[in-house]
């Protein structure tokens, strides 16, 4: 009853395909930034900030960016990790070769970076598909971790090997190095977070959203109603690999602060991510922050109560983790393709209906 | 004896004066006018390996016609429809598209000069709803870059908007405006076949394939699709050609038929003259192949 | 020519590693041919069956982490050892129970579902897998000994070097290891062409319809190819254990193997065969003229790098067949 679609007429194709078409749903839009921009900056915590909310938001953008090409696209990569990689060390080399150009340019930029990078790799999909694209992304995974670990140039031929993020600031506030408040990171990321999903919602409501799903659910009768396979394959993996730059280029700079190749992005990373959009739901830009949030918060839960309540120790945690993460992937698989968003849309659809069963 | 010879059977009637297409084109029995060659196939062979699918087959279809293709299971009518969609490329032969020789291209290249079509096992895009599923088929009129498209800024938002209109314009012509935002996947078998047809119109074609646009339907699912197709061609002066299986709707239907048979063009010419071919009633009786 | 006998000798261990890789292939195709299923959680079954072998043989106690954890006890261990021929049968035991118990609560319920879906839920399992082998025989690092002779070959040293004059090492452990997967490979094909539950297999493989049909239980075939699947991996899992010890790495050999199905194509025994071999001898050599020259430690990509620049020219793999599209 109080959640309902009639009555919330459109009168023009423009209102009808709006990113919200009910008015309940725009409220909670509205409300939702309003408190995340204008109400959580000012409560902030140092453990919330590094703990929960600045890699939900990292980790969202991340997972939109797979989401648009798994999800969207249904090109399978495993190549996330080492795509984040190039987004952290082309900002890395940007931002201390050109250290007076703003960082969040730099940031834009090893998105661009990284998107050249994904494309290179994502020329296979023209003659390969389904798994055998999967594993073949598994080379871009190695090989640019390879790369990043054994060519001195690209860590600036320091001696540990890692990139450490230089201090860097924005209108006056610290947004880069170790002196960054928690407000001011959670803000970066937030920005970030909100703006590419805002352009991932206008990508997969149009025309190049469109030429994306018709290649995933029927590429040859795409080719055949006019959709250029080549082009339409490489501007998804170039947006998701923009999106996936811009993640790997805040987890180092604003989040981390330093990074090694193979420790920070490893192939768990790439699997952390596909399974943030597994749990989230495959083509759901909604997914991709509900799919990140859960596993973001899940490690931080299962500490707390296995460790901090119940005194186990931190490795049998972690192992239960694994467990936990590995059934629910399972779970969601089975049970619900469509991950959390579809769960969200049937409730939704319940409450439509309610107090009336039918 | 199949139902299919019974028709042509029981249809043998004397012919009519047929009219002999000049370059120019000629006029159908009623009244309809039809323009020069739209499209023309001159001597495709089109082989798999060692098994030849299509012989030397040579035919034209002429603009604002019905044309269509018949033949008994396995004679190749979807191959050659593959063919004039550009999806199989023949090992011999020419074909000529708005006289000009269509020189080897992508499938989606021959797509945006004009041609459109569905599909024998309805080949809709599952994931998507009826109106996103139809918008692909004006892909290809579709201008704004990426950039426009990511910010909904400059084309991209005005362009959405013209295009839905001429979108829901289809969707009304078709009376499918009750299932619009359904998922593709839910709809059943007869309204996918109308969707499609909806994609394939969507894209403004200069000539519409339809491969065996009735198959599996009932009688009025097939009263339906007979009239959109003959509005199709009335109202926009659409070329068509279509494969179907069902003798009693061709002969409606079409203005001229081409027959095959094992992969060879046995008939040709209005569907009096193919009903009053030999070899066609031989084929269709299942006279033994020497 | 010293650099050429040099060359040679990481020839001939670049073969004794392709043998490894190819060991783990055998046990994806097995399992790709009868279900159709991508397994990637193959590399992980080889590591809880050789944590399973080394746990039972020296008498651990299953989840005594867990059990201390919550129960505030000390137990670790039921103080006995058992041989390791019955171990090997016991881990055995354990990998069919293992195989029922996927059938049951994953496959069945994913029949149909597409390809891409089910190698993501197997991703999952062996998430699962992994933290289960964790917790239930402990993380660290073990070693494993199942009496399989180890060190360099002075044999094969001796007769090298009387026929080259240039004497080659070579592990003991891999000609071992060569001569078990050739037995193994034989006892499997074996089973596939000349057995009744092998033609089974062959014919699930080829439409799992058409097989339901004639009356063959889809059920009991995948358990059967899961636990042959458990086997293959028990074998690698004590070849890699013995090696290098039990520890997390192995299942990465996984990850090795996949790039030798895409050279020698799903479904192809001796295509997981020519391809483990191809990719062990590549790497080794690779790593031997090019590495230097770049960094070294190229093994980590070379697999793949080669994988993805031949699937461009050659999708289907070295033995797969040639798929026609149609609409």
């Amino acid at each position: 009853m109080l959640y309902r679609e009639a009555g919330d007429f459109k009168t023009s194709y423009r209102d009808d395909s709006q990113t919200f078409p009910l008015k309940l749903d725009r409220m909670g839009y509205w409300v939702t930034l309003a408190v995340a921009f204008g109400v959580i900056p000012f409560v902030i915590t140092d453990y919330w900030a590094n703990a929960v909310l600045v890699p939900f938001l990292i980790y969202a953008i991340a997972a939109l960016g797979l989401n648009i090409l798994v999800g969207f696209g249904g090109q399978v990569s495993l190549g996330t990790g080492g795509f984040m990689a190039v987004g952290a060390y082309a900002t890395y080399k940007l931002t201390t070769t050109f250290p007076e150009i703003s960082l969040l340019i730099h940031i834009l930029l090893a998105g661009g970076i990284t998107a050249a990078v994904g494309v290179f790799f994502g020329l296979p999909s023209l003659r390969i598909k389904g798994f055998y694209l999967a594993v073949a992304t598994l080379a871009a995974q190695f090989f640019l971790v390879w790369l990043f670990n054994k060519v001195p140039w690209f860590y600036n031929y320091s001696a540990s090997g890692q990139i450490t993020a230089p201090e860097r600031t924005f209108l006056g506030y610290v947004i880069s190095g170790p002196a960054t408040s928690a407000p001011a990171k959670y803000l970066v990321c937030l920005a970030f977070a909100v703006a590419l999903a805002w352009v991932a919602r206008n990508l997969t409501r149009g025309t190049a959203g469109r030429k994306w799903m018709a290649i995933r659910d029927m590429d040859i009768a795409a080719e055949i109603i006019g959709v250029n396979p080549l082009t339409a394959k490489m501007s998804a993996f170039a947006v998701s690999s923009f999106f996936i730059g811009v993640a790997g280029a805040l987890l180092f700079s604003i989040y981390l602060g330093a990074a090694e190749a193979s420790e920070t992005f490893g192939i768990n990373k790439s699997f952390l991510v596909l399974f943030m959009v597994i749990i989230g739901g495959l083509g759901s830009i909604f997914g991709s922050f509900a799919g990140a949030a859960f596993l973001v918060v899940l490690p931080v839960f299962l500490k707390n109560v296995l460790v901090g309540a119940f005194g186990w120790p931190t490795d049998l945690a972690a192992h239960v983790e694994l467990m936990i993460v590995g059934a629910l992937i399972v779970f969601f698989l089975i049970v619900e393709p469509h991950g959390l968003a579809q769960l969200w849309r049937l409730t939704k659809e319940k409450l439509r209906l309610w107090p009336f069963p039918h | 004896m199949s139902p299919t010879s019974q028709t042509i059977l029981s249809e043998l009637a004397p012919p009519p004066a047929a009219p002999a297409p000049s370059a120019d084109g000629y006029v159908t029995a009623d009244g309809r006018k039809i323009g020069g060659v739209l499209m023309d196939l001159r001597h495709i062979t089109l082989r798999f390996g060692g098994v030849t699918a299509i012989k030397d087959i040579s035919f034209d279809i002429r603009e604002g016609e019905i044309r269509a293709i018949i033949g008994p299971n396995g004679a190749g009518k979807s191959s050659m429809m593959n063919v004039m969609s550009g999806f199989y490329v023949p090992q011999e032969g020419e074909v000529w598209f708005r006289g000009a020789k269509r020189p080897p291209m992508r499938p989606y290249q021959v797509a945006r000069q004009g041609l459109a079509r569905t599909f024998q096992n309805i080949a809709l895009f599952d994931g998507m709803s009826v109106l996103d599923n139809i918008m692909t088929g004006r892909l290809t009129m579709m201008k704004s870059s990426l950039l426009e498209q990511a910010l909904w800024w400059g084309r991209a938002e005005a362009e959405e908007t013209r295009h839905r209109e001429q979108v829901e314009k289809i969707i009304d012509f078709l009376e499918i405006q009750n299932i619009r935002k359904t998922p593709v996947g839910r709809l059943p078998y007869g309204l996918k076949k109308r969707v499609e047809l909806a994609r394939a119109l969507a894209a403004e074609p200069k000539l519409l394939m339809l491969d065996e646009p009735m198959a599996g339907m009932n009688v009025e699912e097939k009263e339906d699709m007979s009239r959109f197709i003959l509005d199709v061609n009335d109202e926009f002066g659409t070329t068509i050609a279509l494969i179907e299986h069902d003798m009693g709707v061709v002969m409606d239907l079409s203005d001229r038929v081409v027959v095959m048979d094992y992969g060879r063009k046995i008939g040709d010419g209005t569907p009096d003259e193919v009903r009053n071919n030999q070899e066609v009633i031989d084929a269709y009786l299942g006279v033994a192949h020497d | 020519m010293e650099q050429l006998l040099y060359a040679s000798e990481v020839l001939v261990n670049g073969l004794m590693a392709g043998v490894m890789y190819s060991l783990v292939a055998l046990g994806f195709v097995l399992i790709f041919k009868a279900s159709g299923v991508f397994n990637y959680a193959q590399g992980v079954l080889a590591l809880f069956a050789a944590l399973t072998l080394v746990g039972i043989q020296q008498g651990q106690v299953p989840f005594a982490h867990l059990i201390n954890a919550i129960t505030g006890s000390h137990i670790s261990s039921f103080g006995w050892t058992v041989p390791s021929l019955l171990a090997i049968l016991l881990t055995a035991l354990v990998m069919v129970g293992l195989a029922i118990l996927i059938e049951a609560l994953v496959l069945k319920h994913l029949v149909g579902q597409e390809p891409i879906i089910m190698f993501m839920a197997t991703i999952g399992l062996a998430y699962f897998l992994e933290g289960l082998g964790d917790i239930m025989w402990g993380a660290d690092v073990k070693t494993l000994d199942v009496g399989l002779p180890q060190g360099i070959s002075d044999t094969a040293e001796a007769w090298t070097a009387a026929l080259t004059g240039y004497g080659f090492f070579i592990d003991r452990l891999d000609i071992w290891a060569t001569v078990i997967a050739a037995l193994l490979v034989a006892a499997l094909v074996a089973f596939s062409q000349y057995t009744k539950q092998g033609r089974a297999m062959r014919a699930v493989a080829d439409d799992h319809q058409a097989a339901l049909s004639v009356g063959i239980s889809l059920r009991f075939i995948w358990v059967m190819v899961w636990s042959i699947a458990g086997f293959v991996a028990l074998v690698a899992g004590i070849m890699w254990g013995t090696k290098s010890g039990v520890q997390f790495s192995l299942s990465l050999i996984a990850l090795k193997a996949l790039p030798v199905l895409m050279l020698g194509g799903f479904t192809s025994i001796p295509g997981a065969i020519v391809g483990g071999l191809i990719i062990g001898v590549g790497e080794k050599l690779f790593e031997f003229y090019i590495g230097p020259m770049v960094g070294g430690a190229t093994e980590s990509w070379f697999a793949y790098v080669l994988a993805l620049i031949f699937l461009v020219f050659r999708p289907q793999g070295l033995f797969g067949e040639r798929i026609i599209e149609r609409v």
